[in-house]
C-alpha cells in the first residue's frame, strides 16, 4: 500500500498530501512521514533525540489536525528534524486519545539536506475518509 | 469592486460593509486568495486569521547603499557568503538575537523600537516602516506560551519557502520616475541596494494554528456557515475576536523585530566586507511594509467614512501622498511600495496612489505569483543545476535548501513586469524603479 502522495492541483504555492492506512494509527503515522520528508531527506537523520505526544480530541480530524502541528511546534522549539513516528490511537468513551513517539535528530544544516520549513497545517479542504482499504486523508500545509 | 473566491463572498456576504478585492488570481493558495483584500466594518463585521495567513507581517524591507554594482562586484561572493552564515535560514533555524521571556513579551509590544533601544538599528529606520514598525494594541496574554516558545529562539532568521535576503542592482536603463526614485533615495546608476522578504516565524505561524482552532470552535457559538474551515472567523467586536486581534499585533510586531535585526545584520556584513561603516556607506532603509495583516483603518464606503477592518493577505498597503498615517519624509511622494518578484527575474519599487485608496482598500498587490506547483518545478530543474545556470547570469545565490532553491526558480513564477503593468493600468500603484538580483540567500 502505498504510504502518501503529493496532489499537485490543490493549492499550488503549498503542498497538498493525501495519505493513507489501513488503520488510524498507520494513516497518521504515514500523513506525519509526508511532514518529514517535505522538510528533509529522511535518509540521512539519526534517531537520537526522541519527543512524545499525548493529546486527546472528540474528533478524529481535530485530533490529526492538532498531531500535525504538534510536530511543527517541536521542530522550531527543539531545533530537531524527524525521520519517524510510533503512534498509538484509542477510543476512551467519547474523546480519541494519541499517544506518539517522534524520533528524529538536531538540526545540522551542514549534514542534513533540507528542503521546505513548513509553516503551517491549513484546514482547507482537511479530512480523513473510510475507504476499501482503511482510511486516507487530505492535508494542505503551508510552507 | 473585483470579485473574489465565491465561497468567500458567500461566508463574508452576510456581514455588513464586506468588500473583496482580489488582486491576483494565479497565485492561488488555501482558502482566502493570496492577492486578497477584504474590510469588515468594525462593529458589525468579522476577523478572520485565514484572511491574513498564518505568517503575519509577512513583509519586505528594502535598504540602500552608495555603493554601485562595480564597488561590490568583487566581493560580491564574500558578501552574500556573510550573510548567509549571519542571517539563518532553512528549517529550524535559531537566530542569533538572545532574549529572556520577559524581553520577549517588551518586543512583542514594542517591535522595532525594542530593536533600536537595544541597538539593533538607527532611529530613523522606525519612521521609514510601516506604523513606525510598532502595533499599538499588542497583548502578549492573548499569546499562548507554545507560541512563545516556539518564537523566542527565531528572531534574526528568514524561513524558508519563497523568503530571501537579496543584494540588488538599480541601474540606470530600470529607473521609471527618476524624481521618486531620488527621493527614495535611489539616485545613482547601478546603484546597490538590499531587499528582505520574511515574517514573524513560529511564533506568527503557532498564533495563527491557535486561533485557527479557537474560532473554528466559535463559528458554532456564532452562528456563522462553515463553508471551509480554513476561512474561520468571529465577529471582530467578540471576545474571540479581540483576542486574536491582540494576539496578532504581537506576531506583526515580532516580525518588524525580525527584519529590523536582520538590517542590522546586514549593516554589520557590509561594513566588514567593505571596512567602512554603515553610517559612511549610507545604508539607510527606504521602507518596510507588511503584506499578511488586518488593521482598523478608515475608508469610504458607498459615499460614507466608515472604519473597517481591512485584511491583507499577500497584498500591500498602498496609500497615497499626504494620508495621515504617513511620515514626514514620504508624506508629499506616497507610500513606498515593495514588491518581490522571483529570485532571477528582479524585483520592484513603486509607489501608492490615490486610485488604490479609492478601488482597493489602500492596497496593491505583494508579488509575482507562483504559476507552476513546487514538484512541477523540481521535475523541470535540479538545485544545483540553477545554482550554476544563475550564476553564469551573473546571480550568486546560497540556498539552505537545494530542492527549495529548484522550487523558487524564475520559470515557476509570473513575469514580474506583466504583473506590475497590470498595476500601474489598474491605477492602484505607480513603478518607481525595477530592481535586479546579484546576490541571494534563499532560506
Amino acid at each position: 500500500m502505498k504510504k502518501f502522495k503529493i496532489l499537485e492541483d490543490i493549492a499550488i504555492a503549498d503542498i497538498a498530501i493525501e495519505a493513507y492506512g489501513k488503520t488510524l494509527d498507520e494513516l497518521f503515522e504515514n500523513t506525519a512521514l509526508a511532514i518529514f520528508e517535505e522538510s528533509a531527506n529522511i535518509k540521512n537523520i539519526s534517531e537520537n533525540e526522541k519527543k512524545t505526544i499525548n493529546i486527546n480530541s472528540d474528533k478524529i480530524e481535530d485530533l490529526l489536525y492538532d498531531f500535525l502541528s504538534e510536530i511543527l511546534f517541536l521542530k522550531d522549539t527543539y531545533s530537531i528534524i524527524f525521520k519517524k513516528s510510533k503512534i498509538k490511537i484509542e477510543k476512551k468513551g467519547k474523546k480519541y486519545n494519541l499517544n506518539a513517539e517522534l524520533f528524529g535528530e538536531k538540526i545540522d544544516r551542514n549534514k542534513h539536506e533540507l528542503r521546505n520549513d513548513i509553516k503551517a497545517i491549513t484546514l482547507h479542504m482537511f479530512k480523513i475518509e473510510k475507504t476499501k482499504e482503511g482510511y486516507k486523508d487530505l492535508v494542505v500545509v503551508d510552507v | 469592486m473585483l470579485a473574489g473566491n465565491p465561497e468567500i463572498q458567500l461566508l463574508y456576504a452576510r456581514w455588513s460593509y464586506c468588500y473583496v478585492a482580489n488582486l491576483r488570481q494565479d497565485k492561488w493558495g488555501y482558502g482566502f486568495p493570496i492577492g486578497g483584500v477584504a474590510a469588515f466594518d468594525v462593529d458589525t463585521g468579522v476577523i478572520s486569521p485565514g484572511g491574513i495567513g498564518f505568517d503575519i507581517n509577512c513583509g519586505m524591507r528594502l535598504v540602500t547603499t552608495n555603493l554601485t554594482f562595480k564597488d561590490i562586484q568583487p566581493k560580491l561572493k564574500e558578501l552574500v557568503n556573510e550573510f548567509f552564515q549571519s542571517v539563518p535560514s532553512g528549517v529550524g533555524a535559531k537566530g542569533f538575537v538572545k532574549i529572556n521571556q520577559s524581553q520577549f513579551n517588551e518586543m512583542m509590544v514594542d517591535g522595532s523600537k525594542w530593536c533600536i533601544e537595544n541597538g539593533y538599528g538607527w532611529k530613523e529606520d522606525l519612521e521609514r516602516t510601516e506604523g513606525n514598525g510598532k502595533i499599538d494594541w499588542a497583548d502578549p496574554s492573548k499569546v499562548s506560551d507554545k507560541a512563545k516558545q516556539r518564537g523566542i529562539n527565531q528572531i534574526g532568521t528568514l524561513g524558508s519557502g519563497n523568503h530571501y535576503l537579496e543584494v540588488q542592482v538599480a541601474s540606470a536603463a530600470n529607473i521609471i520616475d527618476e524624481e521618486l526614485a531620488k527621493k527614495f533615495g535611489i539616485h545613482t546608476p547601478d546603484q546597490v541596494v538590499i531587499m528582505v522578504h520574511c515574517g514573524s516565524r513560529g511564533f506568527g505561524h503557532q498564533i495563527g494554528t491557535d486561533y485557527l482552532r479557537i474560532f473554528d470552535s466559535a463559528m458554532k457559538k456564532y452562528n456563522i456557515p462553515v463553508l471551509d474551515r480554513e476561512l474561520a472567523c468571529a465577529p471582530f467586536a467578540s471576545n474571540e475576536g479581540q483576542d486574536y486581534y491582540k494576539a496578532m499585533a504581537c506576531a506583526a510586531n515580532m516580525a518588524f523585530a525580525n527584519r529590523q535585526v536582520i538590517l542590522h545584520r546586514i549593516r554589520e556584513g557590509f561594513s566588514k566586507v567593505f571596512k567602512t561603516s554603515a553610517e559612511d556607506l549610507e545604508m539607510h532603509m527606504i521602507y518596510d511594509v507588511a503584506h499578511n495583516i488586518a488593521k482598523v483603518e478608515e475608508h469610504n464606503v458607498d459615499g460614507k467614512r466608515k472604519k473597517v477592518v481591512v485584511h491583507r493577505k499577500g497584498s500591500t498597503r498602498a496609500f497615497p501622498p499626504n494620508h495621515p498615517e504617513l511620515p514626514p519624509i514620504y508624506k508629499k511622494t506616497g507610500q513606498p511600495v515593495i514588491i518581490g518578484g522571483s529570485m532571477e527575474t528582479g524585483s520592484y519599487l513603486l509607489v501608492g496612489t490615490k486610485k488604490a485608496m479609492e478601488d482597493t482598500f489602500g492596497s496593491t498587490a505583494h508579488g509575482s505569483g507562483r504559476t507552476m506547483s513546487r514538484k512541477a518545478a523540481m521535475r523541470q530543474v535540479r538545485g544545483d543545476k540553477l545554482q550554476k545556470d544563475m550564476e553564469s547570469k551573473g546571480i550568486y545565490v546560497k540556498s539552505a535548501s537545494m530542492s527549495g532553491l529548484a522550487e523558487e526558480a524564475g520559470f515557476a513564477y509570473k513575469d514580474i513586469n506583466e504583473v506590475v503593468e497590470s498595476l500601474k493600468i489598474a491605477g492602484i500603484s505607480k513603478p518607481v524603479v525595477q530592481l535586479k538580483p546579484v546576490g541571494n540567500i534563499k532560506g
